[in-house]
């Protein structure tokens, strides 16, 4: 062949490699989708079965409820505290302004143990979370024995308590939680702040009216009932009893180991299970207590 | 405490209505808790006079009865036994409407009823139902049942803190509206009843510690069977007392008006004088309720020569009871000191409305009043000749003057009242006050019993003022920051990460049946309620582990059949070395525990998964995830609830030494069985204070050089831990092996008698170089020879 003809032939049969190239890669592309989609369409899943492995738990709604309200306190600087249950007359009683055979104790039935404190009176269960105020107070003021001032005290203390009683509205065991807030100049007003703003935020309304009305507590003087009123939902228009409060009687001031002359303050001690039910919309209280994973597992 | 309203009107002419005297006082701390009216809404029963009465012609226990309406005369049945002529009762006429009942002509077996005789209950005035309600002889046929029996009154129930004995009467509560109204207070009209006899009883107070005051007068000649008027009768019943006996009802009455407490005794029966004073060991007493009691030097009794005649302040004494054969009264109206009084009908199980009273507080100038008051009630049902009133007086409460500062009060209330405010709330509450520069200085009133120190002037004041006029405000406080601490673990915390391993948290009573306790903790001598509210309830739990196996047969019960539940919660031991500190009680450990427990498959029932039950190393996992980073290290031990074989405690961060967190295992079968469970249960239980530090992470850099992994495949005694083989190379680690593990177990035929196979992961790795196989391989041989040399394994052929 000729230069020409060569040159001619060699470029056909380039073109024709090149065609029947692409036409064999063309072929092999296709091969390999329909492959692939035989085998995605054989992979295919039934993608509503349910998913594997370990489910999930939940809390129980009056922990949901104890560490809203310490999220809600601590963000105005308010502490935690805890402490023994099992309890001394002193601490439970004395302290605070409530002394042996005086009437008020029997606004509290209280359970005693087989156990005696260093005065041979009986330990007791704690009947309300009070003692943790003192508890919680003494150590502040000891911590600060040597500074011209005793910084605030500002704490919550949330637990367990116990009273003899036992039907449809009282549990023998049951969770408060105290509050106390010391300073020079903390006043009933700022009880009324205080608190009110804490049962707005705990059930994130506005449209709630909160009454606070004389009572009488030991412990604390002038002394509150705080009733709470909704706005709206089933029990709108009701006032419901919730917490007691108070200003710090001077006598406890003076247990704390403070001169009730310079520190005042204020305290109050509400149910978390009356707080829960209301929350939650929860009408038995014994739910709470015998272990019904039907009615505990709403909460997770 | 019930106030009856035209009562309370007797003594205070309010203008509210009840509805806003109700919030009034509720808003000044007298809650009142109800406020009902005496008699359910009735219409048409009008006083019945009847006439006469004949037998039914066909029914034995039927009566057909002529009865005179005031206007004209009808026919009725009736029914009930007590029915006869003359007496008068309540007529439903036909029409009239008792609750859901509308009245018509009717025929009974036959005779033509127009209306019927009603019954208190029939009315819904009280429960009784024995006969026609019988209505004063004197009432006047035709008359509204309503006008006749006053019954369009309104009844207010008062739930009185203890601070407030002063208002456990008729008139306390009138002061206080008063004060509260503005209105006056009305006076009881209470004049000295003239003595007509010289008759006296002698008596005399040995211990004025406890009693301050005594004032007493003899009646001669009463007629104790006298019957009640119905005015009294309807007054003391709408005040929630039942209606006894004439005496016992004037002395009720004056109590329930006044607050003052009194005694009627059978003159004839005293056994000379009367004295007052504490017990004597042995002395016995058969008190009016039926009980007796033994009393003591820490008692406050009235004696007379044959000892106790009863308990001062809390109740009389059968021997000396005034019945209704008895014709010569003595009359006592005394002050007992409160802490003379309390607790002491409380300690015999008891309480009456005296100790009530006396224990929190009587007025102890009114002995004398209420002794004129009750002689001029008496003589008007009862007559007989009173004597003089010999009143002695030996020791009363000090009324000590309260200062209160105008400033402290507006610090402590946080309010701008002023000093004309104050002495306004001063005035309305009636209380002597003298000012004083910046100050006023209050005697409180003898019926006051909690206003001794500066605080209680100020509650009164704010109550007064009015709560509602207390500003609410925001709260204030430094904006300082305030972070938990990054190493440390909340409570909440751990909940969530319980949670998160598909625990679903209880909360159980803290008290339980002490077999739980000797069962699951082998605890025989737990802390013990000495008042349990069931004998289920009598112990105090050392382990949550009890209340845990009652949560699983709870919802197993309920055909759950995976069941997964945790607690945070103290538990309680005895403990002599625990001494009082801040925040502890001698003689006890209260530590707070996370206790879990797991029933039925391992995974919820799954399309793709083999169905299994859980088992040790599924709540493993569990614990390891939860307490992770902290590392947990597992030891076979036995535990008294826990299968022998197959349980272990825990402890944290693999130092052997260290205290033990607590334990995991399976329930021992001998405990499933018992407890009526029918799968295995795991269980573990830790110290939750234990698991609250957490390390804050430190970085340690990656190698850039590659990791070379060796297996090793061991044959050992089957009775030795794999946590065993981890020890030993912790010992004598080679410094490149970075980690060693457990990846395989074996046992079976093909090997020797009493040996398992276990097949460990070593990974190498040096931070400055990469590893030639050679280094590797002797790292290797070096610990397959340790594991020969210590522990006696073969490297598996």
């Amino acid at each position: 062949m000729s230069v020409a003809e060569k040159k001619y032939a060699g470029k056909a049969y380039n073109s024709a490699l090149e065609k029947i190239e692409a036409a064999l890669e063309a072929r092999r592309g296709a091969l390999v989708l329909a492959k692939m989609e035989a085998r995605l369409a054989e992979e295919a899943l039934d993608v509503t079965l349910p998913g594997r492995g370990r489910g999930r738990g939940g809390l129980h709604p009056i922990s949901r409820t104890w560490r809203r309200i310490e999220e809600i306190f601590g963000s105005i600087g308010f502490e935690v505290a805890d402490g023994p249950e099992i309890e001394t007359d002193w601490y439970n009683f004395t302290a605070l302004n409530n002394p042996e055979n005086h009437p008020a104790r029997s606004m509290q039935d209280t359970f005693y143990v087989d156990l005696n404190d260093a005065e041979g009176k009986p330990l007791l269960l704690r009947t309300h979370t009070s003692p943790m105020q003192v508890r919680y107070a003494k150590m502040w003021v000891e911590r600060f024995r040597h500074a011209e001032k005793v910084p605030a005290i500002k704490v919550i203390a949330p637990g367990r308590t116990y009273r003899v009683d036992s039907d449809a509205t009282h549990s023998p065991m049951f969770h408060q939680v105290e509050g106390l807030w010391i300073d020079e100049d903390v006043s009933f007003a700022d009880l009324k702040g205080v608190y009110t703003d804490f049962l707005r935020r705990f059930f994130e309304s506005d449209a709630l009216e909160v009454r606070f009305r004389p009572s009488y507590f030991p412990f604390t003087e002038p002394s509150a009932e705080i009733d709470l009123q909704f706005g709206a939902g089933p029990l709108k228009g009701r006032w419901l009893e919730l917490s007691g409060a108070g200003q710090v009687h001077p006598q406890v001031v003076r247990n704390f180991g403070l001169d009730p002359e310079r520190y005042i303050g204020f305290a109050f001690g509400s149910g978390l299970e009356r707080l829960t039910m209301l929350r939650y919309g929860i009408d038995d209280l014994r739910l709470f207590f015998d272990g019904d994973l039907r009615f505990l597992s709403q909460f997770s | 405490m019930n106030i009856p309203e035209n009562w309370l009107k007797s003594f205070v002419n309010y203008k509210l209505d009840i509805g806003k005297l109700a919030h009034l006082l509720t808003m000044s701390g007298l809650e009142v808790e109800s406020c009902a009216p005496v008699a359910p809404p009735f219409s048409g029963v009008v006083v019945g006079e009847i006439l006469a009465v004949e037998r039914h012609p066909h029914a034995d226990k039927l009566t057909v009865c002529t009865v005179n309406t005031g206007q004209d005369r009808r026919q009725v049945v009736c029914g009930a036994p007590n029915v006869r002529a003359g007496m008068k009762v309540p007529l439903a006429t036909v029409g009239a409407v008792l609750g859901s009942l509308e009245i018509k002509n009717t025929k009974l077996r036959g005779v033509d009823s127009q209306g019927m005789l009603c019954s208190a209950r029939e009315l819904g005035l009280s429960d009784d139902h024995a006969g026609l309600l019988e209505l004063a002889a004197d009432a006047t046929p035709g008359q509204d049942l309503y006008q006749a029996l006053a019954l369009d009154e309104q009844v207010l129930t008062l739930k009185l803190t203890p601070n407030r004995a002063d208002c456990l009467s008729v008139l306390g509560i009138a002061r206080e509206v008063a004060a509260l109204s503005g209105e006056k207070l009305i006076p009881c009209e209470i004049k000295p009843v003239a003595e007509k006899s010289p008759a006296q009883h002698p008596f005399k107070i040995t211990d004025a510690e406890g009693c301050g005051r005594f004032a007493g007068r003899v009646i001669r000649n009463v007629n104790a069977a006298a019957t009640t008027p119905v005015w009294m009768r309807q007054r003391l019943e709408r005040a929630g007392q039942r209606s006894i006996a004439a005496l016992v009802d004037v002395t009720n009455y004056v109590m329930l008006e006044l607050g003052r407490p009194l005694h009627v005794y059978d003159q004839d029966k005293l056994k000379g004088a009367i004295d007052v004073r504490w017990g004597r060991q042995g002395e016995k007493l058969l008190l009016l309720n039926g009980q007796e009691v033994e009393v003591d030097p820490g008692v406050l009794c009235i004696t007379d020569d044959s000892g106790p005649i009863g308990l001062a302040g809390i109740m009389g004494g059968e021997s000396t009871k005034a019945g209704s054969d008895t014709q010569n009264i003595f009359l006592e109206s005394a002050f007992f000191f409160p802490e003379a009084i309390a607790g002491r009908a409380r300690r015999y199980n008891f309480t009456s409305d005296a100790a009530h009273r006396f224990e929190r507080g009587v007025d102890f100038d009114n002995n004398v009043e209420g002794i004129e008051r009750a002689t001029q009630l008496i003589l008007e049902i009862c007559g007989g000749e009173p004597g003089p009133t010999v009143d002695r007086v030996e020791r009363l409460p000090a009324r000590k003057p309260v200062r209160m500062r105008v400033a402290r009060a507006k610090k402590i209330l946080g309010i701008a009242i002023d000093a004309s405010g104050i002495e306004a709330v001063f005035r309305r509450l009636a209380f002597a006050y003298q000012k004083d520069q910046d100050s006023f200085i209050v005697k409180p009133p003898t019926y006051r019993f909690d206003l001794e120190i500066e605080e209680d002037l100020i509650e009164e004041v704010a109550r007064v003022h009015g709560f509602d006029n207390i500003p609410a405000h925001p709260p204030h406080a430094l904006a300082k920051m305030r972070a938990s601490a990054e190493t440390q673990r909340s409570l909440h915390a751990l909940r969530e990460r319980v949670a998160a391993c598909d625990y679903q948290e209880t909360i159980n009573f803290a008290f339980v049946e002490s077999a739980w306790e000797a069962d699951l903790a082998g605890v025989t001598n737990p802390v013990r309620l000495l008042n349990p509210i069931a004998s289920q309830a009598g112990v105090m739990r050392s382990t949550l582990f009890g209340s845990l196996i009652a949560n699983l047969r709870t919802n197993h019960a309920r055909k759950l059949g995976r069941i997964r539940v945790f607690e945070i919660a103290r538990v309680y031991l005895r403990d002599i070395a625990a001494v009082d500190g801040p925040l502890s009680v001698a003689g006890l450990r209260q530590p707070l525990r996370v206790a879990g427990a797991a029933y039925g498959q391992a995974l919820d029932e799954q399309w793709g998964n083999p169905s299994r039950a859980v088992d040790f190393f599924d709540v493993k996992a569990d614990l390891e995830a939860i307490c992770a980073p902290r590392r947990l290290r597992f030891e076979a031990a036995a535990h008294p609830a826990l299968h022998p074989g197959r349980s272990a405690r825990v402890s944290i961060d693999g130092n052997a030494g260290d205290e033990p967190v607590g334990w995991l295992g399976e329930l021992h079968p001998r405990w499933q069985q018992k407890y009526e469970l029918p799968q295995p249960v795991v269980l573990f239980e830790l110290e939750a204070e234990r698991l609250a530090e957490v390390p804050l992470p430190r970085l340690t850099r990656p190698s850039r050089f590659p990791p070379v992994v060796r297996d090793i495949a061991l044959l050992v005694d089957a009775g030795l831990s794999a946590q065993a083989f981890l020890d030993a190379v912790q010992a004598e680690r080679p410094a490149i092996v970075q980690e060693v593990k457990v990846f395989d177990l074996y046992q079976g035929q093909n090997l020797p008698a009493g040996r398992k196979s276990l097949a460990f992961r070593v990974v190498m790795q040096d931070t400055e170089r990469t590893l030639t196989d050679g280094e590797a391989d002797a790292a290797r041989d070096a610990l397959v020879e340790l594991w020969g040399r210590s522990l006696g394994a073969k490297v598996r052929a």
